[in-house]
């Protein structure tokens, strides 16, 4: 097994947030702090875009090399991952990432009261026992240990967000951008539309050409 | 008295230059190599009870099902 990714496809992504509500009501996070979050660049003009970002579990993870405490640490699968009882709630993590990942639960407070340090954690939990109460308290749900992938991204509607072994996500995407197109060869389009959707769409443009000329007609 | 003088400036200068000493602070990541606190593994879990290529078998069935194009002809 590579690494573990997340991967987001900013033509798919919808701005549902629905990768932040699966997030929060699956590690019961608490209020203010949002392991995930929806950007979007040029929001209300046209060719909007929007971005899923959480920890991207970063290869060489800056958070890592700021620790002063050394609480985090990467599993065998790439997954960074933190101790919450070595955590001092400096907050040098979160000045490091470059992704703002990094949270605290009571937000932007003076040093040592911001309290311990909270981010995805790709649904890995902690050091505690998998699946124990106390990993959930802290870290929330262990899925991986469960042989499944982050929530987020399987809930996502659009399949916009992926996540798992960066090496599949990759021949995904692959497959994605090589048919990537309008009409039929978009996917779903012959579920949406049936097998006469291309038809269904020369009829409107017929239409609208009629209604056009009509309009014309009547100047 | 000069030698003991000799001796504890010899001692007091280990300790201070070792203070200078310079550690790497970048975590260096080891494709598949585990680094730092101790934790399970996710086959180590009561699903999987150490069973890796199970784990590996569903997490790979789970990476697939993301791809439309091979859930749906």
């Amino acid at each position: 097994m590579a690494r573990m990714k997340f991967l987001c496809d900013a033509e798919r992504c919808i701005e549902c947030n629905g990768c932040v509500t699966a997030c929060k009501n699956e590690h019961e996070v608490p209020w203010g702090v949002n392991r995930r979050r929806v950007v979007t660049i040029n929001d209300g003009v046209p060719g909007e875009r929007s971005m899923s970002v959480a920890c991207m579990h970063c290869a060489d993870a800056p958070c890592m090399a700021v620790c002063p405490t050394d609480c985090f640490y990467k599993t065998e699968e790439g997954v960074v991952l933190h101790d919450k009882d070595l955590c001092i709630g400096c907050g040098y993590c979160f000045f490091a990432c470059p992704f703002g990942a990094p949270q605290f639960p009571n937000g932007p407070a003076a040093f040592g009261a911001r309290g311990k340090m909270d981010k995805c954690t790709f649904c890995a939990g902690g050091p505690e026992a998998d699946g124990s109460d106390e990993e959930f308290k802290k870290y929330g749900r262990n899925r991986l240990s469960e042989g499944k992938l982050p929530l987020c991204a399987e809930m996502c509607s659009t399949k916009a967000l992926l996540a798992g072994d960066s090496a599949v996500l990759s021949d995904i995407y692959r497959d994605r951008v090589l048919r990537r197109g309008k009409g039929s060869e978009a996917w779903g389009w012959s579920t949406a539309y049936g097998d006469h959707g291309e038809k269904t769409r020369e009829g409107a443009q017929e239409r609208t050409q009629e209604r056009t000329q009509a309009q014309e007609g009547r100047k | 008295m000069k030698t003991r003088l000799l001796a504890l400036l010899s001692v007091a200068g280990i300790f201070g230059l070792a203070a200078c000493g310079e550690r790497p602070q970048i975590v260096e990541y080891k494709q598949g190599k585990y680094q730092g606190k101790a934790d399970t593994r996710p086959w180590e879990s009561a699903a999987f009870k150490g069973d890796k290529t199970a784990w590996e078998n569903a997490l790979r069935n789970r990476n697939q099902a993301q791809n439309e194009y091979k859930r749906v002809d």
